[in-house]
């Protein structure tokens, strides 16, 4: 009894430390989400360029980071994307790349 | 006469609905039933549109959108000045809403709001009314023709064209360049700053000037500014009036326009008379008719003071506005307007949860302007909220093209292209 008990305490407490975890990361991925709208303007729908403008949607997340960091620091040169790129973090670059690269091309 | 029971309860009905709307002296049905949570969005342009079809995908259908638009079809402000210089039509901007409709879910009724009860939260219109939960109001901008003696609605309509909403002005107002003689003159008038796409005039300029250029080079472009500079990529718009239009193209600073005499074309500024042989006086500029009916439009009796957050009016509870009718320190853009409807949507399905909305809304803006038939520049920034000044602040970074090109102007169709399919598909 008293083991079944204990058992279940442990595992309402597990629940206990795993609901805020899943909330925040909930959060996280909304509010990666939220900053990558933005970009639909030029680049479509969740990445889904409908032409002139790379797709984005399944675009692998480590290309994706370095090709901001690239646009940022100029190494790559660009029309417009060097602008966008110089006004985010890198911790917003990895929240975007994670987002576009779950996204179905 | 005598009453049978089912008139007497037929009248009664009606005496409670005139009684809950004394201000209607009719009785006021629901035009589209109410199933669950619903979002009522007044105004299909950039900003209700984008609102209305992420609202849908983000709450994986589980809000209900009716959206209120009083035209037909959804006609593209942004690159309407190429209709001008001859590189699109109207058509070339229009879409119908109909994926939104058959795609996402989305009600569309197509009317004229005449009046907002934002405490019994209901948009009346002309044969009913609509009930909300919330309401996103995006109504676009209205002209402040009052401030212009000579200028009115039908004036602008007829004759002296602002065609600063894309549609029937705009071919108008190219029909009157068709017509005028090789050697006349062209006369745009700019109002004060806020107004909507800042851009947008200078952009005006040069595709007229294009125009011109090829058709009838004796002729002229005057720019009349209320402004005391030019207010948006001055260094870009004064080399290509330069480069592409020279001797053609005149810029006057602090010329604004208080009067115009219509048959006479002629547009008075505080200095001098200035007669053209087509007039397009762009008037100041307010939020739309519909802010004023919801009693939002708290600055200055023009503009509509928002929380950053949700874009949820300072004023009333559960009405939020988005676009150009927004007073803030951002651009009034197409675009934007995108922007600022998508961090409403993700707001308003947070509320609806009973949930916090995103704390750190980062959006962008960007603004094409095509100045020849081929060639284009940029404006692009990023913004950021700022929490102590609970406001939007332009993040590091942003500014404009280096020069103008071909490479943008090919990019700036891309553009149109990816953004009416956000919008609408
Ligand atoms: C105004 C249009 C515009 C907007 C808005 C825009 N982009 Fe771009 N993007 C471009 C263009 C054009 C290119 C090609 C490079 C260039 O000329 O700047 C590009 C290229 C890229 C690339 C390189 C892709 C590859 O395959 O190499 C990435 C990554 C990217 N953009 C990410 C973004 C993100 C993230 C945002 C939103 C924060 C964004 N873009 C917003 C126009 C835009």
């Amino acid at each position: 009894m008293k083991m079944i008990k204990q058992q279940i305490l442990a595992i309402v407490c597990a629940i206990g430390v795993m609901l805020p975890i899943a909330g925040a990361q909930a959060e996280t991925d909304k509010h990666a989400r939220n900053l990558s709208a933005s970009c639909a303007a030029c680049h479509g729908t969740s990445g889904h360029s409908v032409g002139g403008t790379p797709v984005l949607a399944g675009m692998d997340k480590e290309l994706f980071v370095a090709q901001m960091q690239a646009f940022k620091s100029g190494a790559r040169p660009a029309t417009v994307m060097h602008q966008h790129a110089k006004g985010y973090t890198d911790e917003e670059f990895e929240l975007l790349g994670a987002f576009f690269a779950a996204q179905k091309r | 006469m005598s009453l049978d029971r089912r008139d007497f309860l037929k009248l009664s009905v009606a005496g409670i609905a005139i009684g809950a709307f004394p201000g209607l002296a009719f009785a006021s049905s629901e035009i589209v039933k109410k199933k669950g949570q619903r979002v009522v969005i007044v105004g299909g342009g950039f900003g209700g549109a984008t609102a209305a079809k992420y609202i849908r995908m983000w709450s994986d259908n589980k809000i209900e959108v009716v959206l209120v638009e009083r035209n037909a079809k959804f006609i593209s402000c942004p690159m309407s000045n190429t209709v001008l210089g001859g590189t699109r039509t109207i058509d070339d901007l229009t879409q119908g809403y109909d994926t939104l409709k058959k795609k996402y879910g989305i009600k569309l009724v197509q009317g004229e709001v005449k009046a907002i009860d934002s405490e019994k939260q209901k948009v009346m219109l002309a044969n009913g009314h609509l009930s909300y939960d919330r309401l996103i109001i995006a109504p676009g901008v209205d002209f402040m023709f009052e401030q212009i003696e000579g200028l009115s609605a039908s004036v602008a309509d007829k004759s002296i064209p602002h065609a600063w909403k894309a549609g029937a002005q705009t071919t108008l107002l190219r029909k009157q360049l068709e017509a005028m003689p090789d050697g006349g003159v062209f006369a745009v008038s700019i109002p004060k700053a806020p107004y909507r796409c800042p851009p947008g005039p200078y952009e005006r300029a040069c595709q007229v000037a294009s125009y011109l250029k090829n058709k009838k080079p004796k002729s002229k472009v005057l720019i009349l500014d209320a402004n005391p500079d030019v207010t948006s990529k001055k260094g870009l718009f004064m080399a290509a009036w330069k480069e592409l239009y020279p001797g053609m193209v005149e810029y006057r600073p602090n010329a604004a326009v208080t009067k115009v005499d219509v048959a006479g074309k002629i547009a008075k500024t505080e200095f001098e008379d200035v007669k053209a042989d087509v007039l397009n006086v762009i008037p100041p500029m307010k939020a739309g008719a519909v802010a004023a009916m919801a009693g939002v439009a708290s600055v200055d009796g023009r503009w509509c003071a928002v929380d950053f957050l949700t874009y949820e009016s300072k004023v009333h509870k559960n009405v939020h506005v988005i676009g150009d009718a927004v007073s803030a320190a951002l651009p009034k853009s197409g675009h934007m307007a995108t922007s600022q409807a998508k961090v409403c949507a993700a707001a308003i399905i947070e509320l609806m949860q009973g949930q916090t909305p995103d704390q750190n809304p980062t959006i962008v803006n960007t603004c094409y302007s095509m100045v020849s038939d081929r060639e284009a520049m940029h404006v692009a920034n990023v913004f950021r909220f700022n929490a102590e000044k609970q406001a939007m602040v332009s993040a590091e970074g942003g500014g404009v093209s280096a020069q103008r090109s071909e490479v943008e102007g090919t990019l700036a169709g891309y553009w149109l292209k990816n953004i009416m399919n956000d919008v609408l598909m």
